[in-house]
């Protein structure tokens, strides 16, 4: 009836995991009660979980993101508190095959349900922003790709209480990750999480490649896309191309498991190495997925604040094209041992050398534009300027490790986590901070609090550097990865060292719930009313923060690269009111949320081998689609009048609001409260 | 949001609308860009199966286990099918609503024997005891044609769906792209297949 579901699934003898439980019951006890006892169960269903707007979805998106941020933190530093501990023939406070699910979960929690999020929360946000579109091509798929991507995380975060989770690393490699070697849950939860929320990330790369190639405003050639705009295309075609193969790996992995076939199998024809090579050959376009984008915000942020055109613009734009061809060539650097010979080693070692130079002319890129510009440190320029020194560092170690012959000896070593690391941290969580400030204003209509950013920022840096250039050390010494413990002493110093450095970084995490606090308690008084705050160059700051659903009542005609500010150059002319228009727009779904649910409730049953379950969720998830593909009640009109209502209410905020700022007073707030109303 | 809400038939009253002028095309457009992902999974199988082809373990290769004949009236169904579809999609442009439904049902019917010989030749297999977990090779074999068939499975499902729909609602704008998109589907199943046909069975008795 249930399955290898049973009471004893529930870890009652795992004290850390009980107490973690009991919190997050509380926690969610404390939202539900909070959210019936204000009414907000309505709210919240209309106005955001069956939402297909863009910018609510890129929100929902970054929201789950910070709360994964705050579990897969844990995780790490329940790590390095064990690796502070476990010294000279002590075992730490962490049994090993609790400390292995820690350092799977850690790594799958981060890309998967932490990072990947946040690129793709910010995509949702901007990109239709700055290609002037009134929505993306599939807002339907949209809604349905967010909800994927949610049922995925609560598999994982199901794990936690319901069974046990992988105890493979955060790729669950052959054969280690087969039914012989792995019998427990862990894997399959691993495999339907990643698998039901992939789904989802290939419609996002559907959607948003079709959005970006169909749905730009006239005039906007592609030469003259802003670069996110660019990176975010790339990071589209990366996933268009590669999250496909993730999908069938996984799915040969579930049938070697499930039907006892012998893909992956060390015996019977198998062969596991292959399983290393696709995983890999997803693996590493998806680390360019990660990071494209986060190059693309950089790129904003320093045009904007150093208020000069980008320096080379289609220097950046062919970059980003040669690395996205580039970074389907290398995958065998992950694995240079397995013993490929030294003419396929010297390829790939050589390809990975060779993919180091796209990204240098985007470093040069940003120096020169900051060069001679009027640079203002605000805390997105103190990330971008952070990554930039930080991530040419963790560039030059991967440089190292793509020589096969000293990747021999660094492989599987502390190295390759300070390095990878170094990228990651460096390049995209400095990247989604700096973006996440400077797209906050567009996102809720006020800026968020800089001192409390700037006091994060520097807690990252710090706590960085001090979390993991011991870890470079180490490795030298012969600190292999994923050990639970160690017999030479001599490295403890290093790993408490380790230790205080994700304490800073835990700092820096606080102050960044503090400066969310802070500033949404201080809205008023950080009210852009302009819709502009950073005088910027790209279109999403032409309009309204926020924007109205409908975006841009007219679409905007661009003349060239920062089409924006060449207007505000001339004076933004002809504010005169063209005649408005009645406006096509997509109405809220059911759908999205509705058929995820089942996929919850299928990938659940999966796990636990209870069919009857499995085959109801299916059929559930299958009539649910039907039921929207029967419907056609799926789009309306927005009357003109309503469109020229929105567009007057900003108008004369702007106009307080450029009064405001001339009038240079720093108590504006009641101008926005009357506005706001 | 105070808004009004008009039926898809008044939306001809509203021709300058930007943003979402020609969704017809997008949607075609998009569906290209899915098959290809698709066809990504494809080539992730293929060259499973060209890895493990080899790996036999003791048990039939395929020319040992491959019924070419059986094969070959399979491929010629699902080629026939694909014709059919493109007289349906003429039938379509021709405004011919009753001629497009027949040409659908034709195709349902080849495509419904295709599937009906996969699962002959799949059952037959499995009970002759060369089940996907008898060696490597069979694994690679049965997953690659599987997926093939599942495809065409999902494929006559959608036929039923936009057989229906042509008889609730007609000929419109959101049929039109669907039986579009539908086409673009059953015509890649076919590449596809020829693919299938050529690498995994004729190579394979060869």
């Amino acid at each position: 009836m249930l399955g290898k579901l049973s009471l004893e699934a529930i870890p009652y003898h795992e004290p850390i995991i009980m107490v973690v439980a009991v919190i997050m019951a509380i926690g969610a006890f404390a939202l539900i009660a909070a959210l019936t006892y204000y009414r907000k169960w309505g709210w919240l269903w209309s106005e955001w979980f069956t939402s297909v707007d863009h910018k609510k979805l890129g929100i929902m998106y970054f929201l789950v993101a910070l709360v994964m941020l705050l579990r897969g933190f844990s995780d790490a530093i329940m790590m390095r508190l064990q690796l502070a501990m476990a010294a000279g023939g002590s075992m730490g406070y962490l049994p090993p095959e609790h400390y292995d699910q820690i350092f799977t979960a850690h790594g799958v929690i981060m890309i998967f349900f932490v990072a990947m999020p946040m690129v793709i929360g910010l995509m949702n946000l901007v990109v239709p922003l700055q290609i002037g579109a009134r929505d993306v091509a599939y807002p339907f798929l949209n809604n349905l790709s967010f909800w994927l991507f949610a049922a995925g995380a609560i598999l994982v975060n199901v794990s936690l209480v319901v069974g046990e989770f992988a105890t493979t690393g955060w790729l669950a490699y052959a054969p280690l990750s087969g039914i012989e070697y792995s019998p427990g849950v862990g894997v399959d939860y691993w495999i339907w999480a990643l698998q039901i929320s992939g789904i989802g990330t290939t419609l996002t790369g559907i959607n948003f490649f079709v959005t970006i190639l169909k749905m730009r405003t006239p005039g906007m050639t592609l030469l003259r896309m802003p670069i996110f705009t660019w990176t975010s295309l790339c990071a589209n075609v990366l996933i268009i191309a590669s999250f496909p193969i993730l999908t069938a790996t996984i799915a040969l992995l579930t049938l070697d498991r499930y039907l006892g076939m012998h893909f992956f199998t060390n015996d019977v024809g198998g062969n596991m190495m292959m399983y290393v090579n696709l995983i890999w050959a997803w693996g590493h376009p998806e680390v360019y997925i990660l990071i494209l984008p986060a190059f693309g915000v950089f790129s904003e942020v320093i045009a904007t604040f150093a208020r000069k055109r980008l320096f080379g613009y289609t220097t950046m734009v062919w970059a980003t094209v040669a690395i996205t061809l580039l970074s389907f060539i290398v995958w065998l650097h992950h694995f240079f041992t397995m013993g490929a010979g030294a003419n396929v080693n010297a390829f790939f070692g050589i390809m990975t050398m060779i993919i180091a130079i796209p990204t240098g002319v985007k470093v040069f890129n940003w120096l020169f534009t900051m060069f001679r510009g009027r640079l203002e440190f605000t805390s997105p320029v103190l990330w971008t300027l952070g990554f930039i020194i930080t991530f040419t560092l963790g560039g030059m170690t991967g440089v190292m490790l793509a020589v096969p012959g000293a990747n021999f000896v660094l492989h599987n070593s502390l190295f390759v986590i300070a390095h990878f690391h170094n990228v990651i941290v460096g390049g995209v969580v400095f990247g989604m901070m700096a973006g996440m400030t400077y797209w906050f204003p567009k996102a809720f209509g006020f800026t968020l609090d800089e001192t409390w950013g700037k006091r994060a920022f520097w807690c990252w840096l710090i706590g960085f550097y001090l979390a993991f250039m011991p870890l470079y050390v180490l490795s030298f010494f012969g600190a292999v990865r994923r050990m639970q413990s160690y017999a030479n002493p001599e490295w403890q110093p290093w790993m408490l060292l380790a230790l205080v450095g994700a304490v800073v970084i835990m700092l820096g995490i606080a102050c960044t719930v503090i400066q969310l606090w802070v500033s949404i308690r201080d809205r008023r008084l950080n009210a852009d009313l302009t819709g502009d705050p950073w005088n910027g160059r790209t279109l999403e700051w032409s309009i309204a923060s926020p924007p109205p659903h409908y975006n841009f009542a007219h679409a905007p005609e661009v003349g060239g690269i920062d089409s924006f500010w060449t207007q505000k150059q001339r004076g933004i002319e002809a504010l005169e009111e063209r005649p408005y228009q009645d406006l096509h727009m997509p109405r809220n779904t059911v759908a999205g949320p509705v058929i995820s649910l089942f996929a919850v409730v299928l990938g659940f049953a999966l796990v636990w081998h209870i069919w009857w379950l499995a085959i109801a969720a299916a059929v559930g998830c299958l009539i649910s689609f039907l039921a929207r593909v029967f419907n056609d009640d799926i789009d309306y009109w927005v009357p003109a009048a309503e469109v020229a209502r929105c567009e007057r209410a900003h108008q004369r905020q702007r106009e307080a609001g450029d009064q405001w700022q001339t009038n240079g007073s720093a108590r504006g707030g009641f101008v926005s409260a009357d506005l706001r109303g | 949001m105070t808004t009004d809400t008009i039926k898809h038939s008044d939306a001809h009253a509203h021709a300058v609308t930007h943003g979402h002028h020609d969704t017809g095309s997008i949607k075609v457009f998009g569906f290209w860009v899915y098959l290809m992902s698709d066809l990504v999974i494809f080539g992730t199988l293929f060259a499973t199966y060209a890895v493990l082809m080899r790996g036999t373990a003791g048990g039939p290769s395929g020319a040992e286990i491959f019924d070419l004949r059986l094969i070959l009236a399979g491929t010629l169904l699902l080629l026939v099918s694909s014709f059919t579809y493109g007289m349906a999609v003429l039938s379509m442009t021709a405004e011919r609503v009753t001629r497009l439904k027949a040409w659908l049902v034709v195709t349902f019917l080849l495509g419904a024997g295709f599937i009906a010989i996969e699962f002959y030749e799949f059952r037959h297999l499995i009970h002759a005891g060369f089940g996907p977990d008898r060696s490597a090779f069979l694994s690679a074999f049965f997953t690659l044609v599987g997926t093939h068939g599942l495809h065409v499975l999902f494929g006559l499902l959608w036929l039923v769906v936009v057989l229906v729909q042509l008889h609730t609602k007609g000929l419109n704008d959101m049929t039109r792209p669907r039986i579009l998109c539908l086409s673009l589907f059953w015509h890649f199943l076919d590449v596809v297949w020829i693919c299938v046909f050529s690498f995994v069975y004729l190579m394979g008795v060869v």
